[in-house]
C-alpha cells in the first residue's frame, strides 16, 4: 500500500526522524493558514498525490509570500499532474503539503527496502541525492553505500555510523544523520514498511540533516496489523476498477489492451496476458480468481472486466486442478446469464472432466468459444479483435 | 527418483482440521502419501479419518517419526508454525499459507537457515513426487513419474506445464513451487542444485516470473554448475513496471527484475528460454529427444557426442575461468 509524502513525513515524525515543519492543506485558505503557523518567509508548496517526479511536473513550487501561498496553491489543488510515473493521463492534485524553505547544502539519498537474495533488509546511503536512484545504481554503483541488518538485532549504531561517515558528514551533522538513520529504520521495521525511501535527504548550512521527500509503501500483508495505516489509505489515487475488484477479494490490475483475462492464480494469469500479446493481441487487464473460481467470483469477475468499455473479448483460462471443470463451467454459465455479457468469449478449461465443461459450454446457448489449448485460446481470442 | 519427498516420507498436516488442511489432507492420502500425523494445538488425542492428531509437532514427530511437514495454517499463525517443526526436528518444511507478512519471514529464514531443514514456500502449491508422494494442493491425476525436474514461481502455471509435458508422455522426478513471496525458505538455486545431483532427473525445468533476481542468480549458478538441460521461461513479460502482479513477489520496481531482463541472463548461462506459455512441453520433448540422439549416436561415435550437446548448452566459459 501507498501513502502520500504528508503521511509518511507525519510517521516519520513519531519516530523522532527529522522532517521539515509542515501541514497538508485541502483548500488554499487552508495553505495559508498553514504557512502562517510555520512562520518564517520562505514555503514550499507540494502536490501530493502518489507518484514521484513531481517536481518537473509543476507539483512542487517555491512561495516567498503568504499571497505566493495561496496563489501557487489555487492554481496546484484540482490540476492535472502529469509525471513520468502516472502515465500520459495524469493525477488530480487534491492536497497540498505546505513546509519551510531551508538553506540546503547538500543533497544526499537515503533509502531502505527488502533485499531479497539475502532477505535481510539493506540500508542504502548514496552522495548523489535528488536524482533516481536507479541511474545513480546503473551509472556509478560504487557510489551507493549498504549496510544489510541482521534481522534479530536490527539496525546497530555502528552501521548507522558507516554510512553516515561514507557520506562525509561531520560533527554535528554526522550525529544528526546517525540519529535520522536509526529512526528511519525503526519507523520502517515497526509499521511492516516495504519501502522507506528518502531522496533527498538534506543537510542545512545549520547542520540540520532532514528528509526533504519521504517516501514509505507497506506490505500487504501485514496491513491486518496496521489499521493506523489502513486509515492512510487514499482512494481517489487508486484505479476505481482495482478498488471495486478489491471488495470482492479479486486481484485486478488494470492495462491498456482490449482482451479481457479471467484466470485462476497469479503465474497463470501473467502468462496468458503474454500469450495474447504474442498472438497479436492486447490485454485490457490482469486478473486473478483465485483457486477455486466459483460462479460467484466469475459474475464479479465479468461486473468487472466489463467495466472496462475498451473490452472487445474475453478470454476465460482456468486450470481446474482440484475444483472439476464442469462446475466451473456451470458457474461460468449462469454467470454469464446473469451479467449478460455483450462481447465473445473464448473459454479454456484444463484439469478433471474438461471434456464434460466444454460440453456443457458448447450446448448452453450462450456465445461461448471453447478452446482446447492455451495456444488455441489465445489465437481465437485475438482473432475475434481482428475481424 | 525424486528429491525432498518421496514414497518414504512420513508427513505430518499442521493445521489438519481446518477447511483447507482437512480438505488437501484427504487429497494427498488419496495419492497415496504417507500422512502420519496431524498437529492441532488443543485437539490432541483426537483423529482425522484415522490419522492421530497430536498437540506439538514435537509430539507427532516422537510418536510417529514424522520427517517432512505441511502447513495449513492462517497467516498470523503460519511463521510460528514453520518455525516449532523446524525445532521439532522436521527435515522438509512445506508451507502452502499465503499473506504471511514479509518481517515474519525475514526472522524465520534468519533462524531456519543455520538449522538442518529444509523449507519450501510459503505461498506455494508444495512438492510433489509423482508416483510417490503428494505434499501439497496440487492436482495429482496431471503428473506422470518420469525424469523431468520442474521448480517454479507460480501454482497453476506449474500445472499448465506438467500437464503439456505428460500429454507428450513426459514424466517428472519431482515439480516443486517454490512461492511467489519475496522471501522464500528455498530458492531456484537451491532446489536447481538438488535436482543437478539427483541421478534420476535428466532435464530441469524452471518457470520464474518478474520481480527480484532470482532468476539472474539461479542463471549464473547453472552456467557454472550445472551439465543437465535447462528449460526455462518467465511469466510476465507484459506486466507494467510499479504494479504487483498477485503474487507479492511479483513486481518489477527501479526498472529491476524485468522478464527481458531475465530471459537474457537466462540465455547467456545456456538456458533454453521458451517464448510462449504453450510452448514448455514440446521444448523439453525437443530437448530430450536431442539427448537421445546424442546417446545413441555415443555408441557409433563417442567424440562426437559432446560437441552436439554444446550446441544445446555452451559451456565453455566456466571451463575457462577455473
Amino acid at each position: 500500500m501507498k501513502i502520500h509524502e504528508y503521511q509518511a513525513k507525519e510517521i516519520l515524525k513519531k519516530f523522532n526522524v527529522e522532517v521539515p515543519k509542515g501541514k497538508v492543506a485541502f483548500t488554499p485558505e487552508e495553505a495559508v493558514e498553514v504557512a502562517k503557523e510555520i512562520g518564517g518567509d520562505l514555503w514550499v508548496v507540494k502536490a501530493q498525490i502518489h507518484a514521484g517526479g513531481r517536481g518537473k511536473g509543476g507539483g512542487v513550487k517555491l512561495a516567498k509570500s503568504l499571497d505566493e501561498v495561496y496563489e501557487i496553491s489555487k492554481q496546484m489543488i484540482g490540476m492535472r499532474l502529469i509525471t513520468h510515473q502516472t502515465g500520459p493521463e495524469g493525477k488530480i492534485v487534491q492536497r497540498v503539503l505546505i513546509e519551510e524553505g531551508m538553506n540546503i547544502e547538500k543533497e544526499l539519498y537515503v533509502g531502505i527496502t527488502l533485499d531479497r537474495s539475502t532477505s535481510k533488509n539493506v540500508v542504502m546511503v548514496s552522495s548523489e541525492g535528488g536524482v533516481e536512484i536507479e541511474k545513480v545504481a546503473a551509472e556509478s554503483p560504487e557510489k551507493i553505500l549498504k549496510e544489510y541488518v541482521e534481522p534479530s538485532i536490527g539496525l546497530q549504531q555502528f552501521q548507522a555510523r558507516k554510512l553516515a561517515f561514507g557520506l562525509g558528514l561531520e560533527g554535528e551533522k554526522f550525529r544528526n544523520a546517525v540519529k535520522f538513520l536509526i529512526g528511519l529504520y525503526k519507523a520502517y521495521e515497526e509499521t511492516d514498511a516495504s519501502l522507506a525511501e528518502i531522496n533527498p535527504l538534506v543537510v542545512t548550512k545549520e547542520g540540520r540533516v532532514l528528509a526533504l521527500d519521504a517516501k514509505m509503501n507497506f506490505d500487504d500483508n501485514a496491513l491486518y496489523r496496521h489499521p493506523e495505516i489502513v486509515e492512510l489509505r487514499d482512494l481517489n489515487e487508486e484505479e476505481p476498477l482495482e478498488i471495486e475488484a478489491s471488495k470482492y477479494n479479486l486481484n485486478y490490475i488494470k492495462l491498456d489492451g482490449n482482451v479481457g483475462c479471467m484466470v485462476n492464480g497469479a503465474g497463470l494469469a501473467m502468462a496468458t496476458m503474454d500469450i495474447i500479446k504474442l498472438a497479436g493481441g492486447e490485454p485490457a487487464n490482469f486478473l486473478d480468481v483465485g483457486g477455486g473460481a466459483s460462479a460467484e467470483t466469475v459474475e464479479n469477475g465479468f461486473k468487472i472486466i466489463l467495466s472496462d468499455p475498451n473490452v472487445k473479448a474475453i478470454l476465460i483460462n482456468i486450470f481446474g486442478g482440484i475444483v472439476r471443470c464442469d462446475r466451473v463451467a456451470q458457474g461460468v454459465i449462469e454467470a454469464s446469464r446473469k451479467v449478460n455479457v455483450s462481447v465473445p468469449i473464448v473459454i479454456r478449461l484444463e484439469g478433471t472432466n474438461a471434456k464434460e465443461a466444454a460440453d456443457l459450454l458448447r450446448n448452453s446457448g450462450l456465445n461461448f468459444l471453447v478452446a482446447n489449448s492455451l495456444k488455441d485460446a489465445a489465437e481465437k481470442v485475438t482473432g475475434l479483435i481482428k475481424n | 527418483m525424486s528429491i525432498l519427498v518421496n514414497k518414504k516420507s512420513r508427513v505430518v498436516v499442521q493445521g489438519i482440521t481446518g477447511s483447507e488442511g482437512s480438505f488437501h489432507t484427504t487429497q494427498m492420502i488419496e495419492y497415496g502419501t504417507n500422512i502420519v500425523a496431524g498437529v492441532v494445538p488443543g485437539k490432541g488425542g483426537q483423529n482425522f479419518n484415522g490419522v492421530p492428531i497430536f498437540n506439538t509437532v514435537e509430539e507427532a514427530v516422537k510418536n510417529t517419526k514424522a520427517d517432512t511437514s505441511v502447513i495449513f495454517v492462517p497467516p498470523q499463525f503460519a511463521p510460528d508454525a514453520i518455525l516449532e517443526a523446524a525445532f521439532a526436528g522436521i527435515k522438509v518444511i512445506v508451507c502452502i499459507t499465503e499473506g504471511i507478512p514479509a518481517k515474519d519471514m525475514v526472522k524465520v529464514y534468519d533462524v531456519i537457515k543455520d538449522m538442518n531443514v529444509r523449507l519450501i514456500g510459503p505461498n506455494c502449491p508444495g512438492v510433489i513426487s509423482p508416483g510417490e508422494a503428494k505434499v501439497g494442493i496440487m492436482p495429482g491425476f496431471i503428473h506422470k513419474k518420469g525424469k523431468v525436474g520442474i521448480v517454479s514461481r507460480s501454482g497453476t502455471l506449474t500445472y499448465e506445464a506438467v500437464k503439456q509435458l505428460t500429454d507428450l508422455g513426459i514424466g517428472q522426478s519431482t515439480c516443486v513451487g517454490i512461492g511467489g513471496d519475496p522471501v522464500i525458505g528455498s530458492r531456484f538455486i537451491d532446489i536447481i542444485k538438488l535436482f543437478n545431483e539427483d541421478k534420476n532427473t535428466d532435464a530441469i525445468v524452471m518457470i520464474g516470473e518478474i520481480g527480484g533476481t532470482a532468476e539472474e542468480e539461479a542463471a549464473a549458478y547453472i552456467k557454472k554448475y550445472v551439465k543437465k538441460p535447462v528449460i526455462g521461461f518467465i511469466a510476465g513479460r507484459t506486466a507494467p513496471p510499479g504494479r504487483r502482479m498477485g503474487h507479492a513477489g511479483a513486481i518489477i520496481s527501479g526498472g529491476k527484475g524485468t522478464a527481458a531482463e531475465k530471459m537474457e541472463a537466462m540465455r547467456k548461462a545456456g538456458i533454453i528460454v521458451v517464448e510462449s506459455p504453450a510452448e514448455i512441453g514440446i521444448t523439453v520433448k525437443k530437448v530430450l529427444d536431442r539427448i537421445k540422439s546424442n546417446k545413441s549416436q555415443k555408441l557409433s561415435s563417442n567424440k562426437k557426442i559432446k560437441k552436439t550437446i554444446k550446441t544445446v548448452k555452451p559451456k565453455t566459459k566456466s571451463k575457462t575461468k577455473k
